[in-house]
């Protein structure tokens, strides 16, 4: 472990730090643009000059391996005067155009320049100017303000994966741009606005709506998808403007999906803000009274074995905690379902429905094999992990089934169950290769989950790799890819009904037609042939449970409410409310509590904080905060006794800017799908 | 200098002739496998070497297949570098020197002389699409400034006149002798040797 003095205290550092982490380390805070953690060092911008004793000039530290014996002084007139001459640079070609620029008051360049920036110009000649440059319709550019950190460069090729940023020209010319100005196609791209440190990119929907400083922040969780990525919400009055990044290196680091991102202007439209029943085939707007008369009525003359409850994808675990008490005990059915499709379930243990090596393990990993998964769509997050890993590690990554693009090299080595059957039986070769490898990973995605053969692949997968101590508190390699935030939560907490026989009771019989009074509770993905049956739609947005419902029961939306989320790890997270319910809308609890109590059948529930209370206590594990479980070994069953069911395994293509109410609203996403359409039917291929 | 014009009107195909992709091949085999990439600058030359002295936006992608590399990395590549010409330049191509020595030597008059014989504008194809001229940075000949390069050849020692007479040949397509328009040998003093007397062979 090198010693170095920094500015006269002496520290002791890890080794391979660089000079500017032993600087931080030490306590002296060190301007930058190019320089960013989790990207490659490019050492270009000169702005954390420092001195270093017997150095006859000053060094960049962000590029310079800190090591024994270093005498570094970041606080001397000399540091200082470089660093001014450095920022003179950068403005000499910088537009004085804050009060127009979107960065402005979280501008790096803004702050720095109140520290090193002169108040006059010493530079007389004419201002360089590029023109504006398309990069799709989430990122504006103003390229004239760029400084060439390289940044987004170095995060689209690094993290995104895909090499479409580049800097072309040089000198005084060099210009950033995508390759002739496509759009970014990327499920990251919007980070780049994050990371750029001037206004050259900023956020297009976000342009000239608000300034940070009258922004309201709330750090709360993303439920786009499953992978819970920590977000911070900015809202003015009721409006959320933006969503931003938090980080949390467990989970995101400090990137989030464009879908999260740009998913929030579906917040403000088809919004359900009233009561609604439907008369004469027509929804009509009501009040609550006649709306919970009426579902009170029906209720009361529908037996309880006709009565069904389906939960969204975006449900928080209170909302169906309580949906849960008050269908057993209030209405005395057990028919709850979550899954809106036949997917394969085997609640046995917790690992079975659990990305169990933890989105951390990721990196750890050392084989990956992708059965029946497009990571890159259904968690974009998490892909960018396993980009990570490869870029590190250089890891061998297989599939069962095309993915399509993905953001790393990989080989598919099957299309059909033949191929896992060959691996259980050990005479692929890639099975030697999970055998041999200490940390292999193995990622099942719902496409199989959905198939004929889910039953078989799911366990004799996992049968295999508790034969070969795969799944140990060590390391388990068995994973479970989930796409809603909701689901892992329903698991957690039963919201479903399996018996020996069938697997999907309820949904078998919605399809027949069994159920008399369907309640949903933010199912909008519910694919069925409505008959008679009367439907109670609870949720925030007009989309397709509200179109078939007979009584809409306006909820609130994930940044209206306080709510606990279980992450595809099985990590619980607590999302705060952000803003609050538009017009008439209550949050879910209170409208299960006010129906229950109208039924005299009260729930024992007093207010939020004793749902919350209950809720916690009710399952061990979530006593404790962001809790991941390490479950013991799992029990070997006997091979034989698992049928072998031959199918072609495809893997669904999700429309990914279309998943849920939310982001149908969104004009965003609309926006985003149609580019994305538009580069497929036009090609970018020469 | 300023950033590339790429040309408006690109061809829709590009492929390297039977001669050049044995070339090529040669060119990467000189790289460790996986290091292919590096052998973008030979390979942008080849192609400027068939296709009339510039790359076309196809021919980019072609090499960015070839070596299997993104295009934007070809493309930087290509923009970088003053001796990639991004769009179609003239079958006689000028490149005049106006680095320091050779301006200090009248090298903006040979400039003029481009302005009036062959196009107003650098960059541009004279009207018979023969000729076209650009101004560019030292060409390392400043013994012999002003000096200006036609395709491969250098022609040192110029003024007006001289340079007239250059471009009135290319214009009429005939090939000009290259070299010092003095009748200097290279870059030796123009009559007697006056240092290294000492010295025989210097």
């Amino acid at each position: 472990m090198p010693k170095l003095i920094v500015n006269d205290k002496e520290i002791e550092i890890e080794e391979g730090l660089t000079v500017l982490q032993a600087c931080e380390q030490a306590g002296a805070e060190i301007p930058r643009f190019c320089y960013h953690e989790k990207l490659s060092i490019a050492g270009n911008c000169r702005m954390c000059l420092v001195e270093m004793e017997k150095s006859a000039k000053p060094i960049a530290s962000c590029a310079t391996t800190a090591t024994e014996g270093m005498n570094i002084k970041t606080n001397t007139l000399k540091v200082e005067k470089a660093r001014k001459n450095v920022m003179e640079l950068l403005l000499a070609n910088h537009p004085l155009d804050c009060p127009v620029c979107d960065q402005g008051g979280e501008c790096d360049l803004q702050d720095q320049s109140m520290f090193y920036g002169l108040d006059l110009s010493r530079f007389t000649e004419k201002k360089r100017s590029v023109k504006k440059k398309y990069m799709g319709p989430l990122i504006k550019t103003e390229m004239t303000r760029c400084i060439h950190c390289t940044r987004c460069i170095r995060f689209a090729t690094e993290v995104a994966g895909i090499d479409e940023i580049g800097a072309i020209g040089r000198g005084e010319d060099m210009q950033i741009t995508t390759y002739l100005e496509k759009a970014m196609e990327s499920e990251l791209s919007a980070n780049v606005i994050d990371l750029c440190p001037v206004g050259a990119l900023t956020s297009k929907p976000y342009a000239f709506e608000a300034r940070p400083w009258e922004l309201k922040n709330t750090e709360t969780i993303d439920v786009m998808d499953a992978v819970g990525s920590n977000i911070r919400v900015d809202t003015y009055g009721w409006e959320v403007k933006r969503i931003l990044p938090k980080i949390n290196e467990d989970i995101n680091e400090e990137w989030i999906s464009d879908k999260t991102r740009y998913a929030c202007d579906g917040l403000l439209k088809q919004r359900l803000d009233k009561p609604y029943i439907r008369e004469n085939g027509k929804l009509i707007k009501s009040n609550w009274t006649d709306a919970v008369q009426l579902v009170i009525n029906k209720i009361k003359n529908t037996k309880p074995s006709q009565i069904a409850g389906f939960i969204g994808d975006l449900v928080d675990l209170e909302s169906m905690y309580i949906f849960k008490k008050f269908f057993n005990k209030s209405l005395n059915s057990t028919n709850l379902e979550f899954r809106n499709e036949k997917r394969y379930l085997n609640p046995d243990e917790r690992i079975n429905y659990l990305f169990n090596s933890t989105i951390n393990g990721i990196e750890e990993a050392d084989l990956i094999l992708l059965i029946g998964t497009n990571p890159r769509q259904e968690a974009a997050i998490l892909n960018a992990r396993i980009r990570k890993s490869y870029v590190k590690n250089k890891i061998k990554i297989y599939s069962i089934g095309d993915p399509g693009e993905l953001t790393y090299p990989y080989e598919i080595i099957g299309h059909d169950t033949s191929v896992i059957k060959d691996i259980i039986e050990g005479s692929h070769h890639v099975s030697l290769k999970i055998k041999n490898s200490e940390k292999p990973l193995i990622i099942i995605g719902e496409s199989i989950l959905n198939s004929d053969a889910a039953e078989y692949i799911f366990k004799s997968i996992k049968n295999f790799l508790t034969k070969n101590d795969k799944i140990n508190p060590n390391w388990n390699s068995f994973n479970i890819l989930t796409q809603r935030a909701s689901n892992v939560g329903a698991m957690d907490l039963g919201l479903y009904k399996i018996t020996k026989k069938d697997n999907y009771e309820v949904l078998n019989k919605l399809n027949n037609n069994e159920f008399k009074l369907i309640y949903l509770l933010g199912a909008d993905e519910l694919k069925f042939n409505k008959k008679d049956e009367f439907i109670i739609y609870q949720g925030s947005h007009g989309d397709k449970g509200a179109s078939i419902a007979d009584v809409i029961l306006p909820s609130a939306a994930y940044t209206e409410k306080d709510g606990y989320y279980v992450n595809l790890e099985g990590r619980i997270q607590k999302a705060f409310k952000a803003s609050y319910p538009p017009g008439e809308s209550k949050e879910d609890w209170e409208i299960i509590n006010n129906i229950s109590q109208f039924l005299n059948k009260r729930l024992d529930i007093i207010n939020k904080f004793d749902l919350e209370t209950k809720l916690i206590k009710s399952n061990n594990l979530y006593s404790k905060e962001s809790y991941i479980t390490k479950e013991k070994n799992s029990s070997e069953i006997n091979q034989s006794k698992i049928p072998f069911i031959n199918s072609k395994l495809e893997i669904k293509q999700i429309d990914y800017y279309f998943t849920n109410p939310i982001c149908r609203a969104s004009k965003t996403m609309l926006e985003c799908k149609t580019v994305k359409n538009n580069f497929k039917l036009t090609g970018t291929e020469g | 200098m300023s950033i590339k014009k790429i040309s408006k009107e690109q061809p829709e195909f590009f492929k390297f002739s039977e001669e050049n992709l044995n070339k090529a091949k040669k060119i990467i085999s000189k790289y460790p496998t996986e290091k292919q990439a590096s052998a973008v600058m030979p390979l942008l030359y080849l192609v400027q070497g068939q296709n009339e002295n510039w790359i076309p936006l196809v021919a980019m992608k072609y090499i960015a297949k070839f070596l299997n590399i993104p295009y934007i990395r070809v493309y930087e590549v290509a923009t970088f570098y003053s001796m990639f010409n991004l769009s179609p330049v003239g079958k006689y191509f000028v490149q005049v020197c106006t680095t320091t020595p050779c301006m200090i030597r009248g090298a903006y008059k040979i400039v003029d002389v481009c302005k009036e014989k062959i196009c107003e504008n650098q960059k541009e194809l004279s009207k018979d699409n023969i000729a076209s001229w650009t101004e560019v940075e030292c060409l390392g000949a400043c013994v012999n400034a002003p000096m200006m390069q036609i395709n491969d050849d250098y022609f040192e020692d110029l003024d007006k006149e001289k340079t007239e007479e250059i471009i009135e040949m290319i214009l009429n397509d005939k090939q000009p002798k290259p070299g010092s328009y003095r009748n200097r040998k290279s870059a030796e003093p123009e009559n007697k040797r006056t240092t290294l007397l000492n010295i025989k062979n210097a």
